[in-house]
């Protein structure tokens, strides 16, 4: 018989930490897919945020180091600087890379470095029990903003695509969703096409995937699947923002 | 190799070089900023890679990256500057790496003045940033010995797996004078198997400081105390001047300060006032054993800082209220004067 369906080599055989309905699994499982799938395993390093996903060196069976809140891009831009032949990514959510982390991914953005950036937006801060995030959207309700977002007091959500994408250094930027099964689908490619660009010491690729917080959103996995259609989608519109060579 | 004359900030970036230091980050400030300059043109024409960070928390994250591949990587920066690389320094502390940072310091507190300052005693010796870790600080107090200094730092720095900070004052950066670059001692240094250069052929290496069982992390702090126990065995390095006497007055400081006594001293000899002076080559570890021997042989300690007394308190520390000690200190960027030394040796040996 043969076997059409197995764990992939990056992954390692543990139980993940993440609660249930949480998208971290999806996305940890495409990146691994994808190392398996472009044979970049033994040439990777992963760089670990502050954040739900700061164990992920449990969970992927690749070299990994595990960095300060907010500084995995300029950690992996030492890397990377150091050892150009390794495949470097980052694994950050959205408190970690457009919150405590916006001058570090904005200027390793601008100088091009080649790296890949997978940022995880689920509008909130899951690990210490959700705060409002950069990203929270107006009027939600979080710990720290118990009576929703109020964007006269706070600002508007950061849109962190739209703004790296405003840089005039060649890179991919992308938002994605994998809260549907055609958005997964995308979500591997887009993984695939930022691998492929380091692999072709092409640019900076940023694939920002819109999440899910079932957990510190109050909701069960399925309407944490609506809200994100419903409320995240349409302020956080999903496409192509950017790719090398298409730059004003 | 002949004598070349050199900058302080210079000579401590082609000392780097000569030590084998591939790779570099930094960050503009005062008044270290020379290092950064001279490596930027330096490092390309030997292979090596200079990159100007965004910030003093970008370029001490980048060393932490770098260093977790095993490649020879410094940073340095000015007090203000090395507040933000404490994160990274508790960080690299906290994961066993070895890296190298230089601090060339300024007046503070706060965005202080540019000119030289001790006043980062603490900060570079008793942490800086946050957890139960230790820095091994080198103390140079000439040109040439920032260089010799700079060279061994990167040997220490793998030898324990653990951060190295040279500390100089602004005039240790900014001066010029003659030096050499000695051939490099051939030191035995561990292979450095823990490194992430990928994982073909081996388990994967994961770099964290991460510990979240209570017992784990604790043990971990105990392996950290034995490393910082193990420098303290072997590490320590002083220079006595004139201490080989009984003396009315010793005299402690390192760095500028400490050549600033010596000058203080000989004159107080032409009196017939004897002293002499201890003086600190590394910070951490300190040496103990030779200030309390030392202080034994001298009636008054007299120590000299710039900064409102830093380094005082491990001295009192040691000699443990044995010997009457007294402080003499200038800051703000303002550097003791031979004769300020010696006229308050004078009054505090008549006493």
């Amino acid at each position: 018989m043969d076997i059409v369906f197995q764990r992939p080599e990056t992954l390692r055989e543990n139980t993940t930490h993440y609660c249930p309905g949480c998208t971290h699994g999806i996305i940890h499982r495409q990146v691994a897919e994808v190392l398996d799938e472009l044979g970049l395993r033994e040439r990777t390093v992963g760089v670990a945020p502050v954040g739900c996903s700061v164990l992920a060196y449990n969970y992927f069976n690749c070299d990994f180091v595990e960095a300060a809140h907010g500084r995995a891009p300029a950690m992996a831009t030492g890397i990377k600087r150091s050892r150009p032949d390794l495949i470097v990514f980052t694994y950050q959510g959205d408190g970690d890379l457009a919150s405590i982390g916006m001058g570090e991914i904005v200027h390793a953005a601008n100088r091009g470095e080649k790296i890949c950036v997978i940022f995880v937006n689920n509008a909130i801060y899951g690990m210490t029990g959700g705060q409002m995030a950069p990203t929270t959207m107006p009027g939600q309700i979080t710990t720290t903003s118990p009576k929703g977002r109020d964007v006269n007091e706070v600002g508007y959500p950061l849109r962190m695509s739209e703004l790296l994408s405003s840089l005039r250094t060649p890179a991919f930027i992308v938002r994605t969703a994998v809260h549907t099964p055609k958005g997964m689908i995308e979500t591997k490619n887009y993984i695939r096409e930022a691998f492929q660009n380091q692999v072709d010491n092409k640019c900076f690729s940023l694939v920002e995937v819109l999440s899910t917080c079932p957990t510190n959103w109050g909701l069960n996995p399925n309407k944490a699947t609506e809200w994100v259609e419903k409320n995240m989608v349409p302020y956080y519109p999903l496409k192509v923002f950017k790719r090398p060579g298409e730059e004003i | 190799m002949a004598k070349k004359l050199m900058k302080g900030n210079e000579a401590i970036g082609e000392a780097a070089i000569h030590a084998g230091c591939t790779h570099y980050f930094g960050y503009p400030i005062t008044p270290q900023t020379e290092i950064a300059e001279y490596l930027a043109k330096r490092l390309p024409e030997v292979g090596g890679v200079f990159l100007q960070a965004e910030s003093e928390l970008g370029a001490a994250n980048m060393i932490y990256g770098s260093a977790c591949t095993g490649t020879r990587v410094f940073t340095s920066s000015s007090s203000p500057g090395v507040s933000l690389m404490a994160e990274a320094m508790s960080y690299i502390a906290g994961s066993d790496i070895p890296a190298v940072f230089v601090n060339i310091m300024r007046a503070g507190p706060g965005l202080g003045g540019i000119l030289p300052s001790q006043a980062d005693y603490f900060q570079a010796v008793k942490g800086g940033g946050h957890g139960d870790y230790r820095c091994l600080v080198l103390a140079p107090s000439t040109v040439q010995e920032a260089v010799d200094l700079m060279v061994d730092a990167f040997d220490l720095a793998d030898k324990y797996r653990s951060p190295v900070m040279l500390v100089g004052d602004g005039m240790i950066g900014q001066m010029m004078e003659p030096v050499e670059f000695k051939p490099r001692k051939q030191v035995a240094l561990p292979p450095k198997d823990w490194a992430t250069t990928g994982c073909k052929g081996r388990k994967p290496n994961v770099i964290t400081s991460v510990f979240m069982d209570p017992e784990v992390l604790h043990q971990f702090n105990l392996k950290l105390g034995a490393k910082y126990e193990e420098m303290k065995k072997h590490e320590v390095r002083v220079e006595t001047y004139k201490c080989d006497r009984q003396m009315d007055l010793l005299l402690v400081a390192y760095g500028t300060t400490a050549r600033i006594c010596k000058t203080s001293i000989d004159m107080l000899d032409e009196l017939g006032i004897k002293a002499g002076l201890l003086r600190p080559i590394t910070l951490f570890p300190y040496p103990e054993k030779e200030l309390y021997a030392t202080a034994k042989k001298a009636s008054k300690v007299l120590v000299v800082e710039m900064s409102m007394g830093q380094m005082l308190e491990d001295v009192e520390r040691i000699l443990k209220g044995e010997k009457p000690i007294e402080f003499f200190g200038r800051t703000g960027g303002l550097i003791p004067a031979p004769e300020e030394v010696f006229d308050l040796a004078k009054k505090l040996v008549k006493k």
